[in-house]
């Protein structure tokens, strides 16, 4: 796969410096529909006659040159009152607001000062080995723009090892952007990353987030709101690469790619690279880093697979099989927290409902709206169960759960999604075990290979 | 072909019974179909309000108001459940026309079902100039050409404010905010996206009847 293909000609920057008190500077590197600036006409025009902003058709040669999508159920005509004609418009970002042919985008120049900080770090804990190592290789990749991919375990620790390249670019006055496709990694993310670096202006980018702005010199941002940058960024960091909807959607890829300047670092990070990127590595076209260990050091939790064969019709009756309602109430005599994943929003909602008389649980999925709340509640152990869709198979961390997968065999538990699951339990050092059950109807490939990997990943860890 | 609301590709269902007459394309893939509620008939008698077959609450209200039997009749294709709220805000407020495709077959449907050999002017619900530059299109006009007509503009819009932003009571005791520039001999359906208090439909039928025209009718995508 190629992740990052060259931009397309019509973006190469020529452009004059900036000034400093210019309304450009919240505008570096942004690529935007005229009803997304709130700059008046005659700022535009004096911004144009400094050459700091291009302005750029937005639908060419059957393309969206915002979205870069090709294909003629994206592109579709309408009678359009502003222009009097039949008029091209992108049905795939519209709802990041509607591209039309008729009116072009605004390329902002990417040219814009960012403070070289001497010490931003103020994270004070100490890196294993295996982190350190990393953290070398992703400083050395800064350094010299190169792409890397860095492969680590759940719960090795990504964001640290990410910490002393983060030191080096700001020292530099980079501009760097951590994108994901998830809004809850982000979520996540946020807080830590201030903590970490007190002293550097950090913004937060995501459907419905409190920044708007976009003009921090490191941006946290979902990969969607990619779309409206345009050669912005020295290092683009990309967490969580092979997740939803990032890995099997080109327009993504294409605007990722574009964000970031040509010349740009490309760290990818990821615990269960898809097998395109696995075979780049192997014909050694993509440069890799291995951690298989976690940062406390434990083995990562190995599932163990339970055959209930009549899970599918009792959920569909709304109820549960015996043994798994045994094994809930085993695990509630524990200590830990339990997170159900369960295949579909109304399977998750009729189990929530069904255990509701028991044990005090509830259910997330995408389209919650109280979706950041309830995990928040469950953080804060005001639940005891968290029924959830897949949305939280990665990038959340908490720190005393066991998991359990109801109807393990089902579509959306793919390889990746499982091991990942998996990777859930055992994340804090107080606390490094945990209990993995995979529920099915009859095992899967993907739960085989699953399993097969985690084994694997402890087998090589054991040999550091 | 791929669905119009959620893009998915649609898989054409071969068996003896068609496997020889031409395919009919469909728009709408099975998962989104399923989550719109098509109307079925009847409900009330008035506003098609799906709920029983008297006349509805609301409809009472509205037969004691000023505007006492201004409209002979509404007809309404699909529920304004959560989904049509989600297509509602994709297609209007974030301009995506091409929506309305999902929904042709089943407008043209109800329209031959309810007026059928009527000789009627469709009219669209007039947008101010500002909303219309903002998305580009006027929806109601856009249902009527989906009807294969073209629509009368004899109305205009005074303000410019959002119906939707209001409650209500708001609405109701609110001045209209519409004028007439023409007159119709002839039967007017107003055609409009969503039928929600019946106060914008009612506006223009009093201004249209007391200009003498015989009968108002309104046609709404939703309900």
């Amino acid at each position: 796969m190629k992740l990052f293909r060259k931009p397309s000609s019509s973006f190469s920057p020529y452009f004059s410096p900036f000034s400093e008190d210019s309304p450009h500077q919240h505008l570096a590197g942004k690529l935007l529909t005229r009803s997304e600036i709130t700059l008046k006409e005659s700022e535009l025009t004096q911004l144009r006659k400094n050459l700091l902003v291009q302005i750029v058709s937005s639908i060419t040669g059957r393309q969206c040159q915002r979205c870069g999508v090709r294909q003629s159920y994206f592109l579709c005509c309408f009678p359009h009152s502003v222009c009097q004609k039949e008029c091209c418009f992108c049905r795939n970002c519209i709802m990041m607001g509607r591209v039309t042919e008729c009116e072009p985008l605004y390329l902002f120049s990417p040219l814009a000062s960012f403070k070289k900080h001497a010490s931003p770090c103020r994270w004070k804990g100490d890196l294993t080995p295996g982190q350190q190592a990393a953290a070398d290789r992703i400083i050395s990749s800064i350094h010299k723009r190169e792409e890397l991919l860095v492969w680590a375990v759940c719960g090795a620790g990504k964001t640290e090892m990410l910490f002393p390249g983060l030191t080096h670019a700001l020292k530099q006055g980079m501009r760097i952007c951590l994108a994901t496709p998830r809004t809850d990694v982000v979520r996540e993310l946020v807080p830590r990353l201030r903590s970490a670096f007190p002293d550097v202006e950090i913004e937060a980018l995501y459907g419905d987030s409190e920044d708007k702005m976009g003009s921090a010199q490191l941006l946290l941002s979902t990969t969607h709101q990619l779309y409206r940058y345009a050669g912005a960024f020295d290092v683009m960091i990309i967490d969580e690469i092979d997740a939803f909807p990032f890995h099997n959607d080109n327009s993504l890829k294409w605007a990722a790619a574009r964000a970031a300047k040509v010349e740009a670092a490309k760290i990818y990070l990821t615990a269960t690279p898809r097998k395109k990127e696995k075979r780049r590595i192997k014909n050694k076209q993509l440069p890799a880093v291995f951690i298989p260990s976690r940062f406390h050091g434990h083995p990562l939790p190995v599932p163990k697979l339970k055959l209930t064969p009549t899970l599918r019709s009792q959920l569909s009756k709304a109820s549960l099989p015996k043994s798994v309602l045994n094994s809930i109430s085993i695990q509630q005599k524990g200590r830990r927290q339990l997170l159900l994943f369960a295949s579909t929003i109304s399977y998750a909602e009729k189990i929530a409902r069904l255990l509701s008389s028991d044990y005090s649980i509830d259910s997330v999925h995408a389209e919650d709206p109280e979706r950041a709340d309830k995990i928040e509640s469950f953080r804060k152990r005001e639940l005891e169960v968290l029924v959830t869709t897949t949305i939280l198979e990665r990038g959340v961390t908490f720190p005393s759960v066991d998991v359990f997968v109801i109807d393990a065999g089902h579509h959306v538990f793919d390889e990746a999604a499982l091991v990942q699951i998996a990777g859930r339990a055992g994340r804090s050092p107080e606390d490094p075990t945990g209990e993995v059950i995979f529920f099915h109807i009859g095992k899967t490939d993907a739960m085989l290979e699953a399993q097969t990997a985690i084994e694997k990943m402890n087998r090589k860890a054991k040999k550091l | 072909m791929r669905c119009v609301i959620c893009f998915a590709s649609i898989l054409p269902s071969v068996n003896w019974t068609n496997f020889l007459s031409p395919q009919k394309e469909e728009k709408v893939c099975q998962v989104c179909c399923e989550k719109l509620e098509f109307i079925d008939d009847p409900g009330c008698p008035r506003c098609g309000r799906s709920e029983g077959t008297q006349l509805c609450f609301d409809c009472e209200r509205w037969e004691q108001s000023d505007y006492q039997s201004v409209l002979t009749k509404n007809i309404s294709v699909c529920t304004y459940n959560d989904f049509a709220k989600e297509l509602v805000a994709r297609w209007k407020y974030r301009g995506d026309f091409t929506l309305i495709e999902a929904f042709t077959e089943a407008v043209q449907t109800k329209y031959k079902n309810h007026f059928n050999g009527m000789e009627a002017d469709l009219v669209a619900i007039p947008l101010s100039k500002e909303r219309l530059r903002e998305r580009g299109f006027n929806q109601s006009e856009a249902l009527i050409t989906q009807l294969g007509a073209s629509p009368e503009r004899f109305l205009k819009r005074k303000g410019s404010e959002k119906q939707s932003k209001k409650g209500r009571r708001d609405r109701i005791s609110g001045e209209n905010p519409f004028e007439l520039i023409g007159r119709t001999e002839r039967p007017v359906v107003l055609v409009d996206d969503i039928y929600t208090t019946g106060m914008t439909v009612r506006h223009l039928a009093h201004l249209l009847r007391e200009a003498g025209c015989p009968a108002v009718y309104s046609f709404t995508l939703f309900r």
